[in-house]
């Protein structure tokens, strides 16, 4: 059975490009545009993994990531942090609320797949 | 009927009345409440100013010259209204130095001298006597009047009458004795009476109730008020020169001397300087003494012009003294009463000047004239005696007595040949001589010991020559020939023409030049030498009397002293228990349990010399003090610096606030600075990490679709075309926002090139939508334009505005309603200057968002699940480059009804910007 994973990301070409990469690769992918959205979307499909974007509209990365961590039921849902802003007290913040891991944009593609599948425990 | 038992038996139940209150006001005073700690007692006590001469002469002299009684309470009421902070100040030094009188103060002032103390005792005690000799002369024909009641007859008295057939020796004698129960029945340090000044204040009360009864009496009594007086006045073309304003004969100088001597006299009497400032109990009580003792006069002047008015009708032809009016018009109505009650009025008024001034000035003789002369020529006898206080009190009684007999003795020499008001001024012209060396004492730093000498022996002896002589001269007790012919028949030496100055009357003339002399003596030789060690000393002390500084006198002595020769020696006078019961309270105040464990320092050299003060004057207290304690004597110099010191200290510790306040000031300053850099580098970090955020972004994608391409080689057709078309879109998103950031940073930094010209402003607006017309158009959006002709042309870079309106249109065609929007551009004129509006039917701007949207990177996008398109600098690069032109961008909106985009620019003829920008570029 296929990993399911989420995009969450308001940047429409990113979510793309990553949708693109994924789907190749064989995953199921979900996409959501906004915190509210990515939140709800995780709560009704139960990806195995969350790529998820710091700086969204309504409700930030940082938030959706305390949301899911305060859930029991969704402590098995990996969380891949992604972000533009690059600084260290990002990292440490994001580590701290509970994410698996964390990239900086932009990234490689290669470097995201081995990120996945790591998290994925592929 | 008043007959000589009755007059006797009531003057002496009165005058035991007045004991009883002053044996009352000493007891609560012992036990420490004060009777007299009353603004309005010291108020009373200072109107002791107002004796017989006040309650019998000034109906006199108002018969004489009309309202010429007046100036004598002018310059009082003057002093008491502008001048209080001269009498402040010497309440200050009086109380800072433990000063007992007005001679202690010019010795205390000048180096703490014996010479100087004396010749003011002897100026006070020589001035004085007319003073006294006038009380004497007034009761006593007061009670020769009454002796023949019903009938009005002056009593005549004849030159070669015996003493003792003479009614005045006998009241001289009872004075005396008043005089001593009531002021030196023991020995006080501070040398202050609270009984006596309560007796005083009664005796004031006493003297203003019984002179406005019978002002009441003659004025509403005999006549039918002050008009019917004055008409009455009418019918006796004799007596209307008493109506002038000043009558002639006395004229303008006679006024002003008066004003002036009065108001020398209400400071230095001896007997006003013992209630205004020795007895003063604080020196808060001066407000109201400002107003009420000024109110006195008042009160007690009103009836003055009646009562003499009313004398003169109604005695008309009949040799009646005005000195008499105030009691010979009750005693012509047979009020035996009302008589009773004027003869107790005047009473008061004459025992209560003599109390107070024979108690000043024998303190005055006890302390700067005898006790010198006894220190210095049984210097060895005292100190062998353990109890000086007796001998003290025996020298101040003797005192009592003798001053009170020289009254009498002038009385019997000149009382006859002068009224009431002559013999008063006598007395304020010898009193007046204190002042040049007491305002200059107070005021004047320069001012010497051998200057007051100079000064004051001058004065007196002008006083003497020019007042006191002739006086005898004119009662016939010396020969007359000097005063028309002159001295040795020198006509320029005629005591009342001094000079050859006439035309003036006698006391403006000895005012003059005695004046002259004393002024010029005492400023002259103080000039002569830079003062001494003591007389610096002293002079800070007196001059800074109100700054707020502790004793410096403390401060300018070194020595070795015992304490136990201390304080035996201050209970040698003072009496071993007292001396016991002050040396205790001075130990607690300083800390010591018992003062066997205290320091004889300088400080208690000080407080010793200060309680001795009290008791025999500072320039004695001084001679003593130096006889137990080893003082080594301090240069000139030493003090100089030592005070200077004193100076310095306090100036270095005002600059040390001074500095240490700005330094608050200054750090204050610096932490608000510097929490504005911080805030500066917060925005200044989060605009660096939003730019990097804006720059990263675009990049992720163009690296993915890139990588993706880059892997996959057989990638489809249209996948591979449509990522290429993104990288490209997303290429030229990062040049624009690239070129963005350097347009804001260069418009911020003032680098950017500006091409101003006239612009019509609606031929700009009209390129601007005819270059976006496309974008409406592919939105399906209706454009309406409002824009009027012939406007004013506006100065202005024409690439510029029309970057700012594409950024506003875009951003309307950016949020306008899909399929249904509509734009509308409007154009109008201000005041001042056009606006520009630009409004769509998209979802607004909520209120708290309307400022954040000119801030750089702040996109709002709350209500759409994507976020805005753009780079987020297009709104804070419009409006920088408005508000360049001189104009304002701002937003109006209400939520869910779109939004209007507003901005100014001013008209063009702004000359003078222009040619700036020419020399600029």
């Amino acid at each position: 059975m296929s990993k399911r994973i989420l995009i969450a990301d308001d940047e429409q070409n990113i979510v793309i490009s990553i949708e693109f990469l994924l789907r190749r690769e064989g995953f199921e992918v979900l996409v959501a545009g906004d915190g509210e959205e990515a939140l709800a979307k995780v709560r009704g499909e139960r990806p195995d993994l969350v790529l998820l974007d710091v700086m969204m509209p309504k409700m930030n990365g940082f938030d959706v990531c305390q949301a899911l961590r305060a859930d029991p039921d969704l402590a098995g849902t990996r969380i891949l942090m992604l972000t533009a802003k690059g600084r260290d007290t990002e990292v440490s913040k994001g580590l701290g609320l509970g994410a698996d891991g964390y990239m900086t944009k932009p990234f490689s593609t290669k470097e995201l797949l081995a990120e996945v599948r790591k998290l994925l425990g592929m | 009927m008043l007959e000589a038992p009755v007059l006797i038996a009531v003057s002496l139940i009165y005058l035991g009345l007045l004991f009883a209150v002053a044996w009352w006001g000493d007891r609560s005073a012992d036990r420490g409440r004060s009777l007299i700690a009353n603004p309005t007692i010291y108020a009373l006590s200072m109107a002791v100013y107002c004796t017989t001469w006040t309650f019998y002469g000034s109906v006199g002299r108002a018969a004489v010259s009309g309202i010429g009684f007046l100036p004598v309470y002018l310059g009082p009421t003057l002093v008491m209204a502008l001048g209080w902070t001269v009498l402040l100040k010497m309440i200050r030094i009086v109380k800072a130095n433990r000063i007992t009188s007005i001679a202690d103060f010019i010795s205390s002032r000048y180096g703490k001298s014996h010479l100087l103390g004396g010749l003011v005792t002897v100026i006070a005690v020589v001035g004085i006597i007319p003073y006294i000799a006038l009380q004497l002369k007034a009761v006593s024909s007061t009670v020769g009047l009454l002796l023949s009641y019903p009938d009005i007859v002056m009593p005549h008295r004849s030159p070669t009458m015996s003493v003792a057939a003479d009614i005045s020796f006998y009241i001289a004698l009872i004075l005396a004795a008043f005089t001593i129960v009531f002021g030196t029945r023991h020995l006080d340090a501070t040398e202050r009476h609270e009984g006596m000044v309560a007796a005083i204040a009664l005796e004031s009360g006493v003297k203003l109730v019984a002179f406005l009864v019978v002002g009441v009496f003659v004025t509403y009594g005999l006549y039918n008020g002050f008009g019917d007086i004055f008409e009455h006045l009418a019918t006796h073309p004799e007596l209307q020169r008493l109506a002038n304003a000043i009558p002639s004969g006395q004229g303008y100088t006679g006024w002003f001397s008066l004003i002036v001597l009065s108001a020398m006299a209400v400071l230095f009497l001896p007997r006003q300087f013992q209630v205004a400032v020795v007895e003063n109990v604080n020196e808060t009580h001066l407000k109201r003494a400002a107003w009420l003792f000024p109110l006195y006069l008042f009160l007690i002047n009103i009836f003055v012009l009646p009562i003499a008015l009313g004398g003169l009708l109604h005695f008309a032809g009949q040799g009646v003294d005005a000195d008499t009016f105030v009691l010979t018009l009750p005693m012509s109505q047979r009020q035996e009463g009302l008589t009773l009650l004027v003869f107790i009025g005047g009473l008061s008024a004459g025992t209560g000047m003599v109390i107070v001034e024979t108690i000043a000035l024998s303190t005055m003789v006890c302390n700067d004239l005898v006790m010198p002369v006894l220190l210095r020529r049984r210097r060895l006898a005292l100190e062998e005696s353990k109890d000086l206080s007796g001998l003290l009190l025996g020298i101040r009684r003797g005192a009592i007595v003798v001053i009170l007999l020289l009254g009498y003795l002038y009385f019997r020499l000149a009382g006859e040949a002068y009224a009431l008001v002559a013999i008063g001024l006598i007395s304020f012209s010898a009193v007046a001589q204190f002042a040049p060396a007491m305002i200059g004492g107070m005021y004047w730093r320069g001012g010497t010991r051998g200057g007051a000498l100079a000064g004051l022996t001058a004065g007196f002896m002008v006083w003497a020559y020019t007042l006191l002589l002739p006086s005898f001269a004119k009662s016939g007790w010396l020969p007359d020939g000097f005063l028309t012919l002159g001295l040795f028949g020198i006509e320029l030496l005629r005591p009342q023409q001094l000079f050859g100055l006439s035309g003036i009357d006698e006391i403006s003339h000895c005012l003059f030049w005695s004046f002259l002399a004393n002024i010029g003596a005492y400023v002259g030789v103080s000039l002569l030498r830079p003062p001494m060690v003591a007389e610096a000393t002293q002079a800070t002390v007196f001059v800074d009397a109100l700054k707020e500084t502790g004793p410096v006198g403390a401060v300018l002595w070194r020595g070795r002293a015992k304490v136990s020769d201390l304080q035996e020696l201050v209970g040698r006078f003072l009496g071993p228990a007292r001396a016991e019961v002050a040396f205790a309270g001075f130990a607690r105040r300083h800390g010591a349990d018992h003062h066997d464990k205290l320091e004889a320092d300088a400080q208690l050299v000080q407080f010793a010399e200060s309680l001795l003060a009290g008791a025999i004057g500072s320039a004695s207290a001084r001679v003593m003090v130096a006889s137990v304690a080893k003082e080594e004597p301090l240069s000139i110099e030493e003090v100089m610096h030592i005070l200077d010191e004193a100076s310095q200290l306090r100036t270095y510790s005002r600059e040390l606030e001074r500095k240490s306040r700005e330094l608050t000031a200054a750090t204050l300053e610096l932490r608000e600075a510097n929490e504005r850099l911080q805030e500066l580098d917060r925005v200044k970090d989060d605009i660096m990490s939003s730019v990097t955020h804006e720059l990263r972004t675009p990049l992720t994608s163009i690296r993915a679709f890139s990588e993706l391409l880059r892997d996959d080689p057989k990638m489809h057709l249209p996948d591979r075309e449509r990522f290429l078309g993104l990288i490209v879109s997303e290429t030229e998103r990062l040049t624009r926002l690239i070129n963005q950031t350097l347009d804001l940073a260069k418009i911020e930094s003032g680098r950017a090139d500006w091409n101003a010209c006239e612009l019509d402003l609606k031929e700009v607006v009209e390129q601007s939508i005819a270059a976006t017309s496309q974008l409406f158009r592919e939105k399906g959006a209706h454009v309406e334009l409002d824009l009027p002709d012939n406007l004013p042309l506006i100065l202005a870079d024409r690439d510029r505005l029309i970057q700012v309106m594409l950024n506003l249109l875009s951003n309307a065609a950016k949020f306008l309603t899909p399929g249904s929007g509509r734009i509308r551009v409007g154009l109008r004129m201000l005041a001042e200057a056009l606006e520009v509006s630009v409004t769509d039917n998209g979802p607004g701007i909520r209120p708290q968002d309307q400022e954040l949207i000119f801030e750089k990177f702040r996109q709002v996008g709350d209500t759409m699940t994507a976020k805005p398109s753009g780079t987020g600098l297009g709104l804070p690069i419009s409006r920088r480059i408005v508000e360049h032109l001189g104009g304002r961008l701002w937003v109006e909106s209400v939520p869910g009804e779109g939004a209007t985009f507003l901005f100014t620019l001013p008209f063009a003829p702004l000359r003078e910007w222009a040619a700036e920008q020419e020399a600029l570029g």
